[in-house]
């Protein structure tokens, strides 16, 4: 049953659009039964009318989704309400994520794999963070330091960051995401404080922050970023010199492609057909070698096992299905500014975007 | 989940209301953050010996030093300013487990600074036949520790007051009503516990600790159904003086067809009495003559009145195939202390039930201590039992606070609860079992228990099984 590792996947926290109309709201979200399947047919009869809504062709075909990436593409650009000049962000993903905004804080549902992934990414994030630090106080080891959540959906990892001692900047492209993780903090004072949200897309804030974090996570976002070189380039202009970056991520393996895409997505049918796009999942390797040629040292490189059945995740040598990676900024300015001349594309991305 | 209504449950509101504005902690509470009320990361309901020990857990722990804590308590501080002279006649066996847990954040040492005995032994036999069964600790270590409860009281109070920036406590509070949250997060709804006080306070928590006892507030309110049955017996307690001095370092236990009588070490020359008797029988223990009274124990202790030839003969057969078997090992039978005097005043008797709760955790709430659990004295497990709780859930939230979570999520306490359910139930089942299995007299099952008791004690591994079941 690796249907929960592909669900995972594919509803994942992604970066995408803002100002997409809202929908997911007005669906009332089904009381937590446990089961899935159930809430994802739900979920299913909602996407065609959000589809049809927005002048996109629905995703109705068996066939699988990879084939129709180039239509896609294609049609990148049709709906008025999409930035037409974002380069990271896949506008067809981000309609399924948007039907779904309402439900990120149900442990027991749809969700339930990016939940129990924090008992593996936030000790991750942790452990690795505190490895540079001199001193810390267990109470909040992560106190005073500022970490970039991008595409942080409903702000899963955020809090527990903030409940660290973090200070948290949490963006998303979607507002219903945004609003969803804002009005959850809201019941919490000090995460209140701790943490800010901001409808966007890293592009659009690459040169007001840039390097002002100490970490920036990507965590099961870029497998649905269209151009990575870019996003990992804009991920590093942020960091501090020194600043670590911590990326979790599915392989680009015959395996997941069989788990993720044709048993979750077709066979299984609990993931809405055409959330996720094999092409675009990457290997350690390849993400690899634009960490290091954006000035980014690899540290770790790790396996993550998820168990459909218990529900929870472990760490694994094997990084042929979920991986996750840290990488460390050199501390050296001349090699990153040498990168970021070579870098095509990169420069008034953001600006055109405001 | 029928639950999804979010739904308030009225408790009945017995006792006084809040005192007044002079608390300490009120003042704290009024000036609160967030949409007029206080959010608190824990509150624990009731301030008994397991609530308090929660509280103070919690409060010297490190990974929750910036949080906020509060305990909710209905009586007044039980801090004693000098230990009395005369002993209490409420005391509890406290298991090196639980000694430990007790010890981890310096509760321990105030006991020891004021009052405890060790035991060193343990002797638990029939009275329908020859058979025992001893417990040993062949190293020096003590096999438990006989205290009064509110000597354990007013050091967990002591630790408690140590800390005041981390635990906040609210004597005299009385809870009206209990408001949980829908079983997950719809952006718009309260996220929280909400607690409303009969003052008129409300408050906010992310995790409730029901610790308050056996008619739990928390439980109730919260619907978890709860699988409980009286005993047909009362347990009678008093302080009892020996006849003379000894090193007093033994537990004695002995099982009559009416309920088990048991004599626990307080010091050199005092014990205490727990005798689980019939209802009318135990009326009648409390009212009597002190002089009677003290026949009465000392007979229950001695006599062999319930034995029988046929029963007798069995037993030492097997004795003796167990004595060609292991040479050596002969079980040496001692007989307890005979008693010469009772504490005026220190006779007392309660009712005797069992009691387990379905559930002990819901999103948002844990059960621990008698709230989760009730059982029969005979085995003193009671309050070790709630003493484990609070190891197991602080080991859990402990984890989960390091690890960003948030305190009130299912996932840890779930794991909270399949630990301890696990542990629980068996104990609650063995003892159950125990104390039907003797309180018997018809001949097949006296026979039954006579060799399983002579069995038992003959294997050592099955026996050391049973201490390190017991002392968690």
């Amino acid at each position: 049953m690796w249907g929960g590792c592909g669900l995972r996947a594919a509803r994942g926290r992604a970066l995408g659009l803002a100002g997409v109309r809202r929908v997911g709201r007005k669906v009332e979200p089904p009381r937590a039964t446990g089961l899935e399947g159930k809430q994802t047919n739900r979920t299913l009869l909602v996407i065609p009318w959000l589809f049809s809504n927005n002048g996109i062709m629905c995703l109705k075909s068996n066939n699988i989704s990879f084939a129709y990436s180039n239509k896609m593409r294609s049609l990148r650009y049709v709906g008025t309400r999409f930035h037409s000049t974002s380069t990271t962000v896949d506008p067809k993903e981000m309609k399924i994520f948007q039907a779904l905004a309402f439900k990120w804080w149900d442990e027991q549902g749809i969700y339930a794999p990016l939940h129990s992934m924090n008992d593996l990414r936030v000790p991750f994030i942790r452990d690795n963070l505190l490895k540079m630090v001199a001193r810390h106080q267990l109470e909040s080891p992560l106190s005073g330091m500022k970490i970039l959540d991008v595409g942080c959906g409903g702000g899963l990892l955020c809090e527990p960051l903030g409940r660290l001692g973090a200070l948290v900047t949490g963006i998303d492209p979607l507002n219903e995401n945004i609003k969803t993780a804002q009005q959850h903090k809201s019941f919490d004072p000090i995460l209140d404080k701790r943490i800010q949200y901001k409808a966007c897309i890293l592009e659009d804030i690459v040169e007001e922050t840039a390097e002002s974090f100490d970490a920036v996570v990507a965590s099961e976002v870029v497998e649905h970023v269209n151009d990575l070189e870019t996003f990992i380039q804009c991920c590093c202009k942020v960091l501090k010199p020194g600043g670590s970056l911590f990326i979790t991520t599915i392989n680009k393996t015959q395996l997941s492609y069989a788990l993720a895409i044709i048993f979750a997505e077709q066979i299984a049918g609990i993931v809405p057909k055409g959330t996720h796009t094999w092409e675009k999942f990457v290997s350690p390797e390849q993400l690899e070698s634009f960490l290091e040629s954006n000035g980014l040292l690899v540290q770790t490189i790790i396996g993550m096992l998820y168990n459909p059945f218990s529900g929870y995740w472990r760490w694994t040598e094997n990084t042929s299905l979920n991986y996750a990676t840290h990488a460390v900024k050199s501390s050296v300015q001349a090699e990153n500014e040498e990168h970021h001349a070579k870098a095509p594309g990169v420069h008034g991305m953001g600006a055109s975007q405001k | 989940m029928a639950a999804c209504v979010r739904f308030t449950r009225v408790l009945a509101v017995p006792g006084t209301t809040l005192g007044g504005p002079r608390l300490p902690g009120l003042r704290r509470l009024s000036c609160s953050v967030g949409p007029g009320q206080a959010v608190y990361d824990v509150v624990v309901a009731g301030g008994g010996m397991v609530g308090t020990a929660m509280a103070c857990a919690l409060g010297h722990n490190v990974h929750f030093r910036d949080k906020k804590i509060l305990l909710l308590e209905a009586g007044s501080n039980k801090i004693l300013e000098k230990l009395p002279e005369t002993y209490s006649n409420r005391v509890s066996s406290i298991s090196p487990g639980s000694a430990t847990l007790l010890s981890s954040f310096g509760a321990w040492d105030h006991i020891c600074n004021m009052r405890y005995k060790p035991f060193r032994r343990m002797q638990v036999w029939d009275a329908c036949s020859e058979a025992l069964i001893t417990f040993d600790k062949d190293d020096l270590d003590d096999m438990g520790y006989i205290v009064e409860n509110n000597v354990i009281m007013s050091a967990l109070t002591k630790q408690l007051d140590a800390v005041p920036d981390q635990v906040e406590v609210l004597y005299r509070s009385k809870v009206i009503s209990y408001t949980w949250p829908g079983p997950f997060f719809n952006t718009d709804t309260n996220p929280w516990v909400q607690i409303t006080l009969a003052d008129g306070h409300q408050l906010q928590t992310k995790l409730l600790i029901g610790a308050d006892g056996q008619n739990s507030g928390v439980r109730h309110a919260a619907g978890i159904q709860n699988v409980c049955w009286p005993y047909d017996q009362s347990a009678v307690v008093a302080t009892l003086h020996l006849s003379e001095p000894t090193d007093n370092n033994v537990a004695w236990q002995r099982f009559l067809p009416s309920g088990p009588i048991a004599l626990l070490p307080l010091s050199d020359t005092l014990s205490s009495l727990v005798w689980s008797t019939s209802h009318e029988h135990a009326a009648e223990l409390v009212s009597m003559e002190e002089e009677n009274f003290l026949d009465a124990i000392n007979s229950a202790f001695w006599s062999d009145a319930s034995h029988t030839d046929f029963v007798d003969s069995a037993g030492s057969v097997l004795q003796y195939a167990f004595t060609l078997l292991q040479p050596t090992k002969s079980s040496a039978r001692q007989l307890p202390p005979s008693v010469a005097k009772v504490d005026p005043q220190s006779r007392a008797l309660f009712p005797l039930g069992m009691g387990h709760a379905v559930e002990y955790v819901r999103p948002r709430v844990a059960l621990i201590g008698d709230a989760a659990h009730r059982v029969h004295p005979l085995a003193g497990q009671g309050v070790n039992m709630g003493f484990g709780d609070i190891s197991s859930l602080l080991r859990h939230l402990s984890t989960a606070a390091f690890n960003g979570k948030d305190l009130g999520s299912m996932s840890h306490l779930t794991e909270y609860e399949t630990e301890r359910q696990r542990h629980n139930v068996s104990l609650i089942a063995a003892t159950d079992l125990l104390k039907r299995l003797y309180s018997t007299t018809i001949a097949p099952l006296v026979l039954l228990r006579m060799w399983g008791l002579q069995a038992t004690n003959a294997v050592s591994p099955l026996k050391e099984q049973i201490m390190a079941f017991a002392s968690k």
